[in-house]
């Protein structure tokens, strides 16, 4: 992060010169937008950000930033991300990868880089589908998805994406959903000022393969009933017309209650800085088994140990301890002797 | 106990040794050879080892499978080979006997401890009767050494418990051929005491075993006439005993010195390239970052990471690891960054035989991945030209802004030989050129950077790294427009692309020297090498110009692109040999790219060749 100097640029200094591709309609281009509108208020450099991604619609993100960029392979982006940040800790270093990308085929490669906590602010763009290939389920459709390749509905259970975060010890956990940009910009924000990797999953519409898969919970007419805003600090409260909240039940499962019912002391209060990651799960499945409501915003945030700046820290400690690097010391060091 | 080289006045001078150590996996047998080694480096002898393991860390104790062994050939010459067949064989218990019997000259020495002939392990090497008795070891010269008892006698007046004093019969076998062959004593004392420092009941075992060997040698009367091998004359200078895998690993250190870039290795543990990454680990004062990535593929995603980034990234694998890398490499040839993949091949396919060795991945470096997807691939030839080889593969990719694959294998991996240091001085610096400022104008004049704007000579593009104010840009597998490196999928320019991206690698070849013909250069027949072959092919070479054979031999330590000048030299012999160890890869190559009727001699079985066996190709002829 180039803390040194705030540089200020303005939205147009994010964006290339390239015609963007995306379906006319795609949830991408409202990401895209909330993406390049919070640059400028992150004070940082063009020249100093790179953005990674794997293969997907969503991946296609990189070109349309006026930044350092690369479009790599299918699930890759997390490994390839952390050699730039390992390599280059001065850098920002953004993921842009969806749900196939990241949870199928490079599974493997986010969980990793959520444990080492390389410093990568990793976006997730879930439409539950695979859209490039048009149309095949995803690692997470729901049970009886009907799609191409699931003509009889698909059997695999599903991921949720940050219970797998959570579970891969991430300290930077949130939620957003591309109809509110305000809302995006805001955790976009926050994930970036996380030091260390910041998982940020975005349930995006894909208006082509899986229209509406997410009306009945951010739709303007059901919102308020429908999503839960997690607020620091503040009890855990939503709904238009009673006003209801979350409360942890006697067998530690949560539950939705009528404020009024249990009083407002009963309500539990959102702490992301919280050490244990066990109340962000609960959050995180709150809608997991039923039509319950679904929270967005900040669900975990926590400091832990940073991966390139501990690989940065070993190599200067060697430098100080070894000394400037010596290459005939070095050819020297397992013992040598002289022929005359 | 005096120093040996005192008192070695009565020995008979021999010219070369070669020694084979075997035991089971847990007698310290790579320990022992290696000890034996050092002592004769630093006395002076050439040398070159040929460290033999299972893949098992400990397979079921006493079975054949077991078997662990390290050969050594040391001479007062020049040699290149661990040596096609033993002069002597350790063998520790009858299954190292089984194992490795039929290796040993005839007539040549076996040193047995027959402490470990009891019936239980006779059963487990699967003999019926015991081979000490019944006739298999005849016209072999036969020490029978209870080395186990002696050493633990030798170790009760210091306390040591009896089971910690068994362990150190390997150091009983290296005191009494110490003094068969009147190796220098200090060192290997000097040498357990470092060692085991940590641990004083240790030291005095081992100590008092290794001097009940000798002792064991000087006093009774088996072992007859000692031998002495006298230094080599070998060039003056500073010399260290080197294996493939460190001086790898030295070379991509030196690579990353001499292009003032720091060096990040991303890799996964693999059978025989693990060693690379523990050795760059520890070198981290020299700027070198080391990440042990979840897979073989985040390695080599690590290592592209870091070189888009202005690193130097580099991955280390072995064949089943370059397979998973391949979308990777091909992304590496597409966005035209520099990056080095390095395979230890070993036995295969699949998992094969992880500790054997094998020169089966030709094929894949040069031809495996998808698409038409060219790049440089260079092989080592032996333990210490690993360095060069290291820091050459470093110099293509950084110059061409390609991925190289490096070629070395299990044998040289893990073999060693003395190396006169090099004076890193006279290396040719490497620059890098990293690109600061625009290179063009768009449509409306303005200043820009175009990514894929090639320097006219080398074709490489330039390589801006993040940080760079001004020239941002997004490179991707995605067909890339030439020079403004925009995504393009006209058929044109994507036939233009896969032809610059060809010219590009095969450009690389007019920076090699020109070919060398070994040898005798009017020969009818021409050997034609690569990789660790190179060892076998000298000593074989070598015989039949003793013979009066005439052979001439070129080694290629760029298999890929071709040396320009290959075909003109080939087509003027009327056999060209290639021995490899596969079946035939490179000498397929030849015949396409050349049209010549070069003939493979194979070997695909996990070993390396022997002289004897190229020698006798050559000589009596193969099929052809």
């Amino acid at each position: 992060m180039s803390d040194t100097a705030v540089t200020l640029t303005t939205k147009k200094d994010w964006s290339s010169d390239q015609e963007v591709r995306w379906c006319p309609g795609c949830g991408d281009y409202g990401i895209l937008q909330a993406v390049q509108q919070v640059m400028p208020e992150l004070g940082v450099a063009p020249e100093n950000t790179v953005f990674v991604s794997g293969i997907g619609c969503s991946s296609r993100f990189p070109y349309y930033m006026n930044t350092y960029g690369m479009h790599s392979i299918h699930g890759r982006a997390p490994a390839i991300a952390t050699g730039v940040a390992t390599a280059r800790p001065d850098l920002d270093v953004w993921v842009i990868t969806g749900d196939g990308d990241g949870l199928s085929i490079g599974g493997n490669h986010l969980i990793h880089a959520l444990r080492r906590n390389v410093n990568l602010t990793i976006l997730l763009f879930n439409n539950r589908i695979y859209g490039l290939t048009k149309g095949q389920y995803s690692p997470t459709s729901y049970v009886g998805k009907v799609t191409k390749s699931t003509p009889f509905g698909s059997i695999d259970p599903p991921f949720n994406p940050l219970s797998v975060a959570l579970g891969a010890e991430a300290s930077f956990v949130a939620r957003t959903h591309d109809l509110d940009r305000q809302h995006m910009m805001e955790t976009f924000k926050a994930a970036h000022a996380h030091r260390g990797s910041s998982f940020v999953e975005i349930y995006q519409n894909c208006n082509v393969f899986n229209d509406g898969q997410f009306n009945e919970i951010t739709k303007r007419s059901v919102r308020d009933d429908m999503m839960i805003n997690l607020v620091h600090g503040e009890p855990i409260t939503f709904g238009s017309d009673v006003a209801k909240g979350v409360t942890m039940g006697d067998d530690g499962t949560l539950k939705i209650v009528n404020v009024d019912d249990v009083g407002i002391d009963k309500i539990l209060v959102h702490d992301k800085n919280h050490h244990s990651p066990s109340l962000a799960f609960a959050l995180a499945r709150l809608n997991q088994d039923d039509n319950s409501p679904t929270p967005f915003g900040i669900f975990r945030s926590v400091e832990r140990a940073e991966y390139a700046s501990e690989v940065s820290a070993q190599v200067a400690l060697a430098s100080e301890k070894s000394g400037a690097p010596d290459m005939t010391a070095l050819l020297r060091s397992n013992g040598t002797w002289i022929v005359d | 106990m005096t120093d040996t080289i005192d008192q070695a006045e009565s020995a008979e001078v021999l010219d070369r040794l070669v020694i084979r150590f075997a035991g089971d996996s847990g007698d310290g047998m790579q320990l022992t050879g290696d000890r034996f080694t050092s002592v004769s480096a630093s006395f002076g002898n050439d040398l070159s080892t040929f460290p033999d393991f299972p893949a098992e860390i400990r397979a079921p104790a006493g079975t054949v499978n077991g078997v662990s062994s390290f050969q050594v050939q040391i001479s007062d010459h020049d040699i290149t080979t661990p040596g096609d067949e033993p002069t002597v064989l350790i063998a520790m218990n009858p299954a190292a006997l089984k194992a490795d019997l039929h290796r040993l000259e005839q007539g040549g020495t076996l040193i047995v401890n027959t402490d470990a002939f009891d019936e239980r392990n006779l059963e487990k090497a699967e003999y019926a009767s015991n081979p000490l008795d019944d006739g298999t070891v005849t016209g072999y010269r036969v020490l029978r050494v209870p080395m186990t008892s002696l050493t633990k006698d030798a170790c009760k007046p210091h306390g040591v418990k009896t089971r910690d004093a068994e362990r150190s019969k390997n150091f009983f076998a290296l005191g009494l051929v110490s003094f068969m062959y009147s190796r220098p004593t200090e060192p290997t004392l000097e040498w357990i005491s470092e060692k085991f420092a940590k641990n004083e009941q240790v030291v005095a075992a081992n100590t008092a075993a290794f001097k009940a060997g000798f002792n064991f040698g000087e006093t009774t009367e088996m072992v007859g006439q000692r031998y002495e091998v006298k230094p080599a004359t070998l060039p003056s200078g500073e010399y260290t005993s080197i294996t493939g895998n460190t001086a790898l690993s030295w070379g991509l250190i030196a690579a990353g010195q001499l292009a003032d870039l720091p060096v990040t290795l991303g890799s996964y543990p693999i059978t025989p390239a693990s060693d690379i990454l523990h050795e760059l680990s520890k070198h981290k004062n020299f700027g070198v970052r080391t990440v042990q990535a979840e897979d073989e593929i985040a390695a080599v995603g690590v290592a592209l990471g870091a070189s888009f980034a202005g690193h130097l990234g580099v991955t280390t694998t072995s064949g089943p690891g370059v397979a998973l890398k391949s979308e990777t490499i091909s992304l590496a040839v597409s966005i035209e960054l520099p990056m080095i993949i390095i395979d230890i091949q070993r036995g295969g396919p699949s998992t094969g035989l992880p500790t054997k060795t094998e020169a089966s991945d030709l094929n894949l470096a040069i031809y495996g991945r998808h698409g038409e997807a060219p790049l440089p691939v260079v092989a080592a030839k032996s333990p210490a030209d690993c360095f060069d080889a290291a820091i050459e593969a470093a110099r293509i990719a950084l110059k061409y802004r390609t991925p190289v694959i490096l070629l070395s294998d299990g044998y040289i991996a893990n073999g060693s030989e003395p190396w006169k240091l090099p004076d890193i001085s006279n290396y040719e610096k490497i620059t890098v050129p990293f690109a600061t400022e625009t290179n063009g104008t768009d449509s409306e004049g303005r200043d820009v950077f175009h990514p894929y704007l090639r320097d006219p000579e080398t074709l490489a593009r330039p390589w801006a790294i993040p940080g760079t104010p001004g020239l941002m840009h997004r490179v991707g597998g995605l067909e890339k427009q030439d020079v403004t490196g925009n995504v393009n999928y006209t058929p044109e320019n994507h036939a233009l692309m896969g032809d610059l991206r060809a010219d590009k690698v095969a450009g690389v070849a007019r920076d090699y020297e020109p070919t060398q013909i070994m040898g005798d250069e009017d020969a009818d027949v021409c050997i034609v090498g690569w990789g660790s072959t190179w060892a076998a092919i000298d000593s074989a070479v070598q015989r039949c110009r003793r013979n009066d054979q005439k052979v001439a031999w070129v080694h290629i330590r760029n298999v890929f692109p071709l040396p320009n000048d290959l075909g003109d030299i080939l087509r003027r012999y009327e056999r060209v040999i290639v021995p490899e160890l596969n079946r035939g890869q490179l000498c397929n190559m030849l015949r396409a790219n050349y049209l010549v009727d070069a003939q493979p001699l194979s070997k695909v079985a996990g070993l390396p060749f022997s002289a004897r066996e190229i020698q006798h190709f050559v000589t009596e002829g193969g099929q052809s």
